[in-house]
């Protein structure tokens, strides 16, 4: 009884949502997968036609292993430094009542709201050599010559890092205030200490949070390039830097593709890989963040 | 198992939060091997207290005794309790050996031995063979017993439970009620146990604190908490009761213009309520000969209720009392119409009176 119409309403229903979503679609696969895999072409060629080039120079010059050498060097430090500030705030953040809760992470979460050139441009007014921090030190008497603080390795670590707490603390956080308080009770019932019951419970159970925080600084880091650029001080040269300067500098589409595909290729393999620690955590009964 | 059960002194234990009072100068004394319940409304202060003799909340002022050592301001991992949550907080991350053998292993228990007494505990809790189930694979009765096995495993001296059935449905929660029974026979520990289901606290207790507003309203057998209790808060929380207003003047009850025979009649004249439960009345024809106290009634409405037949009465002054029959075949037969003018007969020892508010 009534097939027909309702098969039709189902069907109406169906292309009502695909008409909703085509123009996501179109943008995603016009503007983004097209031209990348447009890219992905490219990365193979020179100037001779098809070749392994651009790939078999990464390998090569040293220029080019210095550049994923930094890269690699800046995203782990600035992800270990982030989750060492970044987890004991997100801590701190969950255990505050729910009003005082809410105006921390709101100051925690006013760097995404503000454009990254001024927050960059605010670290040079901060640190440079005669900025605000070497003049505060040095009147205080607790340094004797001015710190090299910005124009370097330091500088864009700094300026990273900053931009990069907010993405550790939000799944951190989440994954910390959706624990229930008996789980730190029962361990403390049962005899562990503050440390032990941290060490054995409340890490295990906030891992995934972590993990995810983790691995979302990582990758973001691997790809950063303003902060660098601006506080770098042309002494640190980042991979999305380089495919920068291969572009507008040597106008060399090839070579700045093959340095993107490899780019893609190490952030894909990580998600990946956290996938599969993840789901693994999971399976023993954790909830995901 | 038992390592030796500890009696516990609380004395004049307060707690507020800002302007509230939760715990008004609380005194209780635990005898060793003793199952105590805390039973009270929400609200009442009954798990605020728990969770102080537990260590997770700092009172404002007070004593707190478990044997001869003054525990008060021990943080909870040094009190060597065991306490069961009504969330059973087993840790997901851990398998059901490894919940259990926790304590165990923080305690520096070599691993042979650890393996013996996890398998020990999880045998008395009828989880032999669940050691390496994961968490997320029990049932929420099997959650239940890992969390008991896992507070027990260490032979505390003191077992603290909140609420712990209240998350298991009906049948399985009298089944784990008379396990709790057994295992509380068999171990001996003291225990302190809170609920707000009062069937709960009569079958499992020793004895019963019933907490209102931050007091001990009553503490008492549950024999003698149902059968004399020893306010109005106290007959109108435990049991379903209707109260009649009763006057004692010069040692004789009145209720209206009858006399109250009383197995236990009050020391003092004054105002009072009769305390009527269901269970206590029967109905005989009106004018019956015979003794106790009578009231005339009529028949308002009677509704089949599977077990029993719920009977409500109302009384020539307007009031509705209920009676509880038997669902037998014979007493359905022999039950009056509605609208039929009935007697009812409470016996003397039964007809208890509190004190009015």
């Amino acid at each position: 009884m009534n097939v027909a119409g309702l098969r039709a309403d189902a069907a109406r229903e169906r292309a009502v949502l695909a008409a909703l979503a085509s123009p996501a679609f179109l943008i995603l696969g016009g503007l983004l997968f097209i031209p990348a895999g447009w890219l992905f072409w490219l990365s193979f060629y020179d100037e001779t036609g098809l070749s392994l080039a651009n790939y078999r120079r990464m390998v090569t010059e040293p220029a080019y292993l210095s550049v994923f050498g930094v890269t690699l060097e800046l995203s782990l430090l600035v992800t270990v430094l982030a989750v060492c500030l970044g987890y004991p705030l997100a801590y701190m953040i969950a255990k505050l009542p729910g009003r005082a809760a809410t105006i921390c992470l709101t100051l925690v979460l006013v760097p995404f709201w503000t454009a990254l050139l001024v927050r960059t441009y605010a670290w040079l007014v901060l640190l440079q050599r005669r900025g605000i921090l070497n003049t505060l030190l040095m009147k205080w008497g607790l340094i004797d010559q001015l710190l090299a603080l910005v124009h370097n390795f330091t500088g864009t670590a700094i300026g990273m890092l900053h931009i990069m707490i907010p993405f550790l603390v939000l799944p951190v956080y989440a994954n910390m205030r959706a624990l229930d308080h008996d789980y730190m009770r029962a361990a403390a019932s049962l005899g562990a200490s503050p440390a032990s019951a941290f060490w054995r419970v409340y890490l295990p159970l906030t891992f995934p949070g972590l993990a995810a925080g983790t691995v979302m600084v990582f990758v973001i880091c691997l790809g950063f390039y303003v902060t660098p650029q601006f506080l770098g001080g042309g002494r640190v040269t980042t991979v999305s830097m380089k495919i920068q300067q291969n572009v507008t500098t040597y106008v060399d589409w090839g070579a700045a593709s093959a340095l993107g595909v490899v780019l893609f290729v190490m952030t894909a393999g990580i998600f990946w890989l956290a996938s599969r620690v993840l789901s693994l955590r999971s399976l023993t009964g954790m909830q995901p963040p | 198992m038992s390592g030796g059960a500890l009696p516990i002194a609380v004395r004049e234990l307060t707690k507020r939060y800002g302007q509230a009072t939760v715990l008004d100068g609380v005194d209780i004394d635990v005898a060793s091997g003793e199952f105590l319940t805390l039973l009270g409304p929400s609200g009442s202060g009954k798990t605020t207290l728990l969770m102080i003799l537990a260590g997770f909340t700092r009172p404002d002022a007070g004593s707190l005794r478990f044997g001869a050592q003054e525990m008060v301001r021990t943080p909870p991992h040094r009190r060597n309790l065991g306490v069961v949550f009504q969330s059973y907080a087993l840790f997901p991350h851990m398998d059901v050996a490894g919940n259990v053998g926790f304590p165990l292993s923080l305690r520096g228990v070599s691993v042979d031995e650890r393996r013996r007494r996890v398998r020990t505990a999880l045998e008395l809790v009828r989880l032999d063979d669940f050691g390496s189930r994961r968490i997320d694979q029990l049932s929420g009765g099997q959650r239940q017993r890992v969390a008991l096995a896992r507070a027990i495993v260490f032979e505390p001296g003191v077992l603290l439970m909140d609420e712990p059935l209240s998350a298991l449905d009906k049948k399985l929660r009298e089944q784990m009620q008379i396990e709790l029974r057994r295992l509380h026979a068999r171990l001996g520990m003291t225990v302190i146990y809170v609920t707000h289901d009062q069937r709960e606290a009569l079958t499992l207790s020793d004895r019963i604190a019933v907490i209102d507003h931050g007091r001990i309203q009553q503490i008492d057998t549950p024999r003698r908490l149902y059968e004399r209790p020893g306010s109005h808060f106290v007959a109108d929380f435990i049991g379903d009761s209707t109260f009649l207003p009763v006057s004692v003047i010069d040692g004789v009850a009145r209720w209206q213009d009858r006399v109250l025979a009383l197995a236990d009649p009050p020391a003092m004249d004054g105002k009072f309520l009769l305390v009527i439960r269901p269970e206590k009345l029967a109905i005989v024809g009106v004018g019956a000969a015979g003794g106790g106290n009578r009231i005339d009634a009529v028949v308002e409405d009677i509704v089949y209720q599977g077990d029993s037949l719920r009977i409500d009465l109302r009384l020539a002054d307007g009031a509705v009392i209920t009676l509880n029959e038997p669902a037998r075949a014979a007493r359905i037969a022999a039950l009056p119409a509605r609208g039929a003018a009935v007697g009812l007969v409470m016996d003397p020892a039964d007809t208890l009176l509190v004190p009015a508010p």
